[in-house]
């Protein structure tokens, strides 16, 4: 018995290293959430990431070599997260990783590859924790701190608004912090913060939090949370009278926020974002056709973004001439001026993309776009 | 005030939906003696059987043509296909282990809930799906500021007359005298040419049926359903049937409305993030001191 567990364990070995050796490709590892609550933010981002692996490998390769994207499904939750990040680096020995939208998942997964010393690329993780876990990590959007002020000068300037409520989700770090930023920055614009009330993700039942918002008068509700709960809040706020405007981030963005009857509960709404598919640029307007043509609907911020934080990958890749971590890393924090579809991109010191941010107005179902906000 | 009154109906809305599910845990606790965990991923399917029956009935997914005809008889048909599907578990799952100790036929329940959630995932889909606008919400009472919906409402005197006609066929009927006599004494019951395991069945229909409405009723209120929303709504429908005294019909509809109500005051008043806190701590107070529930009799171990 003891025998045969010490062969079995030698095989494996055996095969294991065997197949680190023998390859023609660079493995790039990539965790989203493909199923679950926020399902399109991962079929989205990998959709656009495939576009750039395809780009590339049509187009000869990187190093001379193809690129092979495995992706891995952690269905919405950090801890699945931590578990395929651990899986691509330790069993498929990926080069690099990319991954994920939320910032919960993408703070779980990144603090593996930190400590593997992995690089690791989020396309649209906004709280600034994640990539303050270390030097490993990096982003291609910009952050919260920013969307909040984007929001408030949006509140302030363009809806008029002097009180509004806040109402967030305080299971999710992007919720609580684009939340506590927009507290702060719409506050020292002169505004008031009337109420900040708060739920759980994954939460049906709104109406305590919405009657006790409204009781409080609020001329407008700002909601930083995923698409799935704010349709849900915007049917029950339209139920109990609340007629103000509502306005969030960058977690609205999906064709499912607009379903069913939170079509019209979230008419005149507003969000800010990472892209408008509006916008004339060739580049802009090549994506979606490419996009269009290849999975037969319209791209999403997300789509934008994973495509961007692949080609940024890749890129760096090209530029370190090796596969080694280290280079790759260094490489990484050098990208200035890149152009891509979300805009031109620079990493800053902190490891985060220095960029402006759009305002869409949700219009019979649709996202129409309102206006840009430089950095 | 107005705030008041409108939490009061929140909860009271909230409550009746755990109201009509604590039911079902309750029936089967009086007659079987053991909570069936599979019962909230029942009241998933009845969700589920709306949004497809929805569907069947060409309703949009965003208002448009409602009609009450309509909407009652998708809420029958789910009521139908929970009823099955609660007499098809009991009789593959739970009546082959009637014989067996408590704690099997609890795992085996367990196993049930976990088959019915991770199958509805396979089935369904993981992601939340928009549940069809049966009827049209228009609020009915605007009492300064205060809006009662029409929607809301229907769910409050819908689960209000099931739980009459339940109390009816309990009362009244002689399948309800059969169904008290079994839940009294099992063995006493048999003894009286009264077929046991027909009124276990009966007891599964009902029940299953009860959170079949609840599962329509839900979608209703809170129109975004997933084959994970089973579970907590299951777990406060179980506390409300203990809170209520386990066992015992009104004691389920009380204890429902108690949680509901509790609930939503909690997260509008104070904080939600001590909303479970809260409602399972009075729970547990309540049953310091009255140990069988509100309504709950003693029960005298017989040796």
């Amino acid at each position: 018995m003891k025998k045969l567990f010490f062969g079995l364990i030698a095989v494996i070995a055996v095969f294991s290293v065997s197949c680190n050796k023998s390859s023609n490709e660079i493995l790039i590892g990539e965790y989203e959430s493909l199923t679950g609550a926020e399902a399109t933010f991962g079929i989205s981002s990998t959709n656009g990431l495939n576009l750039a692996v395809e780009e590339i490998n049509n187009s000869g390769g990187l190093l001379g070599k193809k690129i092979k994207l495995i992706t891995y499904d952690d269905q919405g939750k950090p801890q699945e997260a931590a578990t395929v990040v651990q899986r691509l680096i330790k069993q498929d020995n990926v080069v690099a990783i990319i991954g994920e939208v939320a910032s919960s998942r993408s703070i779980s997964g990144g603090q593996i590859c930190q400590s593997n010393k992995t690089p690791m690329v989020t396309p649209a993780s906004t709280n600034p924790e994640v990539t303050a876990i270390g030097d490993y990590v990096y982003r291609v959007c910009f952050i919260d701190p920013f969307q909040a002020t984007v929001m408030s000068k949006f509140a302030t300037n363009t809806l008029k608004l002097k009180k509004v409520a806040v109402l967030k989700d305080v299971k999710n770090a992007y919720s609580t912090g684009l939340a506590d930023f927009f507290v702060k920055e719409f506050t020292s614009m002169g505004g008031q913060v009337v109420v900040v009330q708060s739920y759980s993700s994954g939460d049906k039942d709104f109406k305590a939090q919405l009657t006790a918002i409204k009781s409080e008068n609020p001329e407008g509700i700002f909601i930083p949370g995923y698409y799935t709960d704010v349709g849900l809040i915007a049917i029950q706020a339209r139920e109990i009278g609340i007629t103000q405007p509502l306005f969030g981030g960058d977690g609205w963005e999906s064709e499912k926020l607009t379903e069913g009857k939170a079509k019209d509960a979230l008419e005149g709404s507003f969000f800010s974002t990472h892209v408008s598919t509006d916008n004339p640029d060739p580049m802009v307007q090549g994506f979606i056709k490419k996009y269009k043509e290849k999975y037969g609907k319209m791209p999403d911020a997300m789509s934008f973004l994973a495509y961007d934080a692949g080609m940024i990958l890749f890129e760096a890749i090209k530029r370190a001439g090796s596969v080694e971590a280290d280079k790759i890393k260094n490489e990484l924090a050098k990208t200035k001026d890149f152009k891509g579809v979300t805009g031109t991109i620079t990493i800053n010191e902190q490891r985060n993309a220095v960029k402006p941010a759009v305002v869409l107005e949700i219009k019979n179902g649709k996202f129409v776009y309102k206006e840009t906000v430089q950095p | 005030m107005t705030e008041f009154i409108q939490q009061l109906f929140n909860g009271l809305s909230l409550g009746s939906i755990y109201a009509l599910i604590a039911l079902g845990y309750t029936m089967i606790y009086g007659i079987l003696r053991f909570i069936n965990f599979a019962h909230g991923d029942v009241f998933m399917i009845g969700a589920f059987s709306g949004y497809y029956l929805g569907i069947v009935f060409a309703f949009s997914t965003s208002g448009g043509f409602t009609s009450l005809a309509l909407a009652f008889l998708i809420l029958i048909g789910a009521m139908a296909i929970c009823s099955v599907l609660g007499l098809v578990i009991e009789k593959l799952a739970y009546k082959p282990l009637r014989k067996s100790p408590k704690l099997t036929i609890l795992i085996t329940a367990i196993g049930v809930s976990l088959f019915l959630e991770y199958t509805g995932q396979l089935v369904f889909g993981a992601d939340p799906k928009s549940f069809p606008t049966l009827l049209e919400n228009k609020p009915i009472v605007n009492l300064s500021g205060a809006v009662i919906g029409s929607n809301p409402l229907v769910v409050l005197i819908t689960a209000a007359i099931l739980m009459l006609v339940l109390r009816m066929i309990v009362m009244k009927t002689k399948i309800g005298t059969a169904m008290r006599a079994v839940s009294f004494n099992p063995t006493a019951a048999s003894l009286m040419g009264i077929n046991i395991n027909a009124v276990i069945s009966f007891t599964f229909i009902i029940g299953s049926s009860l959170a079949g409405a609840a599962g329509i009723l839900y979608g209703l209120n809170y129109p975004s359903i997933d084959p994970l929303m089973g579970i907590l709504p299951g777990i406060k429908a179980f506390v409300a049937a203990v809170l209520g005294g386990i066992g015992n019909i009104p004691g389920a509809a009380l204890g429902g409305m108690i949680i509901g109500i509790i609930e939503t005051f909690v997260t509008g008043y104070i904080s939600p993030t001590f909303r479970d806190a809260i409602a399972f701590g009075i729970l547990i107070l309540i049953l310091l001191f009255k140990p069988t529930g509100l309504l709950g009799k003693k029960e005298v171990e017989k040796v």
